[in-house]
């Protein structure tokens, strides 16, 4: 199977501090793929490389074999790779069905005519994109808000709008960031069968994860970072077994 | 020659004043990310107060008006800084988790406020006043060009305000709250430092820098205006770009660069294109390098 | 298509209609308002307050929309209006013709002062548009082939086909329909992908850009269509008043213009046009307290950024409220369905 997104030798250096070292990740087609690692290993200074965010110090990324290293987020996005925010981003004066329209602009008419004059390709596009925005909101659970504001939705909902924003856009990959974080336990199962369910329509998901059972439940594949490296990349059940990955966690066992 | 070496001495002393009010800028901007519109004016109400005050007091006699205009100088300062600390607790305070948008907006009505108070004061209004005080035009010459003592005290009185500040910011513990709030507002809280209260600091430190270039203003140029701070406040605000904003001496740099600049500017075009110059200037440093010469390119962190 | 979201899609087009019966009856009352009153001062108030709605309909795009400050408005409407009285008094062009380059100027301008100032902070963008605006008064007041302080007179009047347009109540249809146009477009725009990507520039610009959006493109767009509307606007403005001085063109201009956008409402169509209405009846209705009122206004102003910073109608102010009515009114319909079985019993697939 080939490597939907990979990187080669990844590095990333804030002033004096190595956030990334050397980091060379694979991430298969149709994988649901897990990095974890403990705090400030530097998870989501992967992924804000991986999306355009922060341009890496060195090292090539690429997705499909193209190589996307240093592209702006926007290009990037607009290669077919989304993410969602380890602090939950949503727009907040606009309505929940529009923030998920907003996910889906690539799909929606740029014909300044057609808007200008409303023709019926333009509302025939456009109300395709409503569907689809409700469509994906009903995925999640959310249709019922379509019309509120998403700053007056509590962190779960949000959470969930944001998925649907994601999945609007039809990705090829889905960067999660922390999915799992501050959600109830009825929710956690929720959201791993949401996860799940994703992956298994085609769409490759790579999620940063705390949630270590979450991750065992649903994985295909997990690599550990610590301190900006790649410490140990394989099946669940290897990694979670591996003893660097252990100390890493644990810390060393004193004598 | 001498012609342009004249116009470069006019320029760093223009660069004086807009240093000055360029600090206070720089400083609310620093700790705030707010670009204070209202700051120009706080220099034209303290332009303003200062006149009442020395026309009331001022003695006829040359020898006492430096000490009457140093003290007054003070209280002005302390009075425009007092102004500036109100502002924010009545203003910018409250409105802390308002978009930034609304916030500019709120200090573009605060400087109409402001400019239209002075305007329908009945001792003030919108004729030019002659300042009661103004410097005696005896001096020193450098090269072929005539400098008074008047102009060398303003641009070191400017000289020392600004390294005051730059070693309150830098050495003491004051200033080091104010860079860490200025760096991190949240971080600061949790590290127990009364964000509030540095921040009020940091209003009456800008209000009473802006009050010292207002009396310079006043007693070297001689006449005041209730529009002098929408001018000035432009000016300075290009000034601490120019530098870098949020950065004390970039204020410092910004301002005696755009002083040089406007002159020989100005010097070239004529006076009435003297706005012109200062933003082609500004157009230009934010083409090339819109951190500021002094600025630094901070990454951050998402 | 499961059944709920098509309910759900026919319970808006009938807010819709409802949105469309309102608007249709504002503007007819609009249209009879010269009719009603002959005083040739309320209606060159009445002509002055559309020209406001114009400009601020305008700016809204680029601070309502995009969220970006922009203080030097004016000079857009300057550009539009010299352009314009330039060419008609000196080259004899029509002042419909002349609308043209006027844009063209505008645009021009736009690009160059927007491009490397628009990919910066906000902040920036204030004081350098404010700057802006300043340049083009100043080269008004300079130049002599703008007429220097005093500007340009006898300026001729704006002919449609064979219609003069020459008295208050003229130009007052004139800009009404300005007024709609301009409002129209806006809700197309608005309803587009092109205001969608400018609300999330406005509201998170980092998370913009993780939907793909171009930020930097879109910002460019927004202050381009401002200055559009801002030239034709200018261009009208000129033979209405047929004599024009850079008085009116300067920071001033723009700060009414960027208050009524303020008071009236971020993005609000109706909210800037009553915004518009406000600022320029409010001074007339207190002239007798000439420049207090001006203070007054200040002090209103900033008492209402404290209290409501998105102003007085801001986008969505009534729309929660209409959908929260839907769904009290059609309670029936919307089921109850607890929230475990809706995320994992409906997908894409078994539909």
């Amino acid at each position: 199977m080939s490597a939907v997104l990979e990187t080669e030798r990844l590095s990333l250096q804030f002033g004096g501090v190595n956030a990334l070292s050397d980091l060379s990740v694979r991430i298969e087609e149709g994988a649901l793929h897990a990095i974890i690692g403990p705090n400030g290993a530097g998870k989501t200074s992967f992924f804000n490389c991986l999306t355009g965010y922060y341009r890496p110090t060195s090292g090539v990324v690429r997705f499909q074999g193209d190589e996307i290293t240093g592209l702006n987020a926007a290009k990037v996005a607009a290669h077919g790779i989304r993410r969602t925010f380890q602090n939950i981003r949503v727009f907040p004066k606009m309505s929940v069905l529009e923030n998920v329209l907003a996910g889906g602009h690539l799909r929606a008419n740029a014909n300044l005519i057609a808007i200008t004059f409303a023709g019926p390709g333009f509302r025939r596009t456009e109300r395709k994109l409503r569907d689809e925005a409700m469509a994906s909101l009903e995925f999640v659970g959310l249709a019922d808000q379509a019309n509120h504001l998403a700053g007056d939705l509590p962190y779960g909902m949000r959470k969930r709008m944001e998925l649907a924003r994601v999945l609007i856009a039809e990705p090829v990959v889905v960067l999660l960031d922390e999915p799992a974080a501050g959600v109830s336990s009825v929710e956690r199962l929720e959201l791993s069968n949401v996860i799940r369910r994703v992956n298994e329509r085609g769409t490759c998901v790579v999620m940063i994860e705390h949630d270590v059972d979450l991750v065992m439940e649903i994985a295909s594949q997990v690599t550990v970072l610590d301190n900006g490296r790649v410490i140990a990349s394989g099946l669940p059940q290897d990694v979670r077994t591996n003893p660097d990955v252990v100390r890493a966690y644990m810390g060393r066992q004193r004598q | 020659m001498s012609l342009f070496l004249n116009e470069i001495g006019n320029g760093i002393f223009l660069g004086a004043f807009f240093g000055l009010v360029a600090l206070g800028y720089s400083m609310v901007y620093g700790i705030l990310r707010l670009i204070n519109f209202a700051h120009g004016d706080f220099y034209m109400v303290a332009a303003f107060v200062s006149y009442t005050i020395l026309g009331a007091v001022v003695v006829a006699n040359s020898h006492q008006q430096w000490w009457t205009v140093a003290w007054v100088g003070l209280v002005v300062m302390i009075i425009t800084g007092g102004l500036a600390m109100f502002a924010n607790q009545l203003i910018y305070r409250p409105m802390r988790r308002a978009a930034i948008l609304s916030l500019m907006i709120a200090a573009i009505g605060l400087s109409q406020v402001l400019e239209n108070g002075v305007l329908v004061t009945p001792q003030w209004g919108a004729t030019y006043l002659v300042y009661p005080v103004t410097t005696p035009p005896s001096g020193f010459n450098l090269g072929s060009n005539h400098y008074t003592w008047g102009q060398l005290i303003i641009v070191l009185i400017s000289g020392l305000l600004a390294l005051g500040v730059y070693l309150l910011v830098g050495r003491t513990l004051l200033g080091k709250a104010m860079r860490a709030v200025s760096e991190d507002r949240i971080a600061a809280v949790l590290m127990g430092i009364n964000v509030d209260l540095v921040i009020a600091i940091v209003f009456f430190i800008g209000g009473a820098l802006a009050g010292a270039a207002a009396v310079m203003t006043g007693v070297y140029y001689g006449q005041i205006n209730y529009l002098m701070g929408f001018t000035v406040g432009l000016e300075a605000f290009t000034a601490a770009v120019l530098g870098g904003i949020g950065n004390i001496g970039g204020a410092v740099l910004g301002g005696l660069i755009l002083g040089v600049v406007q002159s020989i500017g100005t010097g070239i075009f004529g006076a009435e294109w003297a706005i012109v110059v200062a933003f082609g200037a500004l157009v230009l440093m934010l083409w090339f390098r819109p951190t500021g010469l002094l600025g630094e390119r901070v990454a951050r962190r998402m | 298509m499961p059944t709920e979201v098509q309910r759900r899609t026919s319970r808006v087009s009938g807010t819709r209609i409802a949105r469309g019966v309102v608007v249709m009856a504002v503007a007819v009352v609009a249209a009879l308002i010269p009719q009603m009153t002959q005083n040739q001062y309320y209606l060159g108030v009445a002509f002055q307050a559309e020209m406001l709605m114009c400009l601020a309909l305008g700016l809204n795009i680029v601070v309502g929309y995009a969220g970006m400050l922009d203080l030097g408005f004016a000079a857009f409407f300057a550009i539009g209006a010299y352009t314009t009285a330039i060419l008609s008094t000196k080259e004899h062009w029509s002042i419909i013709a002349s609308i043209i380059p006027g844009v063209a100027v505008a645009v021009a301008c736009a690009l160059i002062i927007g491009f490397p100032t628009l990919r910066l902070r906000s902040d920036y963008l204030a004081v350098v548009t404010l700057g802006f605006g300043e340049i083009i008064q100043t080269i008004a007041i300079n130049l002599n082939q703008t007429g220097g302080p005093t500007g340009i007179y006898a300026i001729p009047a704006l002919t449609i086909g064979s219609v003069v347009v020459a008295s208050n109540t003229g130009y007052y249809y004139v800009f009404l329909v300005l007024v709609i146009a301009f409002a129209l477009f806006s809700t197309r725009l608005r309803h587009s992908r092109l205001g969608r990507a400018w609300l999330c520039i406005r509201e998170d610009e980092d998370a913009a850009k993780a939907m793909g959006i171009n930020t930097n493109h879109y910002k460019l767009y927004a202050y381009v269509f401002g200055a559009v509307v801002g030239s034709i606007t200018g261009s009208v403005y000129a033979p209405a008043l047929t004599a024009i001085s850079p008085a009116s063109f300067g920071f001033s201009e723009s700060l009414l213009i960027v208050m009524a956008v303020a008071i009236g409402g971020l993005g609000s169509i109706w909210g800037v046009m009553f915004g518009a209405a406000v600022v320029e009846i409010f001074p007339e209705v207190f002239r007798q307290f000439a420049q207090a009122r001006l203070l007054v206004f200040g002090v209103l102003l900033v008492i209402l950024m404290v209290v409501r910073p998105r102003g007085l109608f801001p986008e969505r102010a009534f729309q929660g409220v209409g959908a929260r009515l839907r769904l009290r009114l059609l309670r029936d319909d919307a089921a109850e369905v607890p929230v475990v079985e809706t995320m994992t019993a409906r997908t894409a697939d078994e539909r």
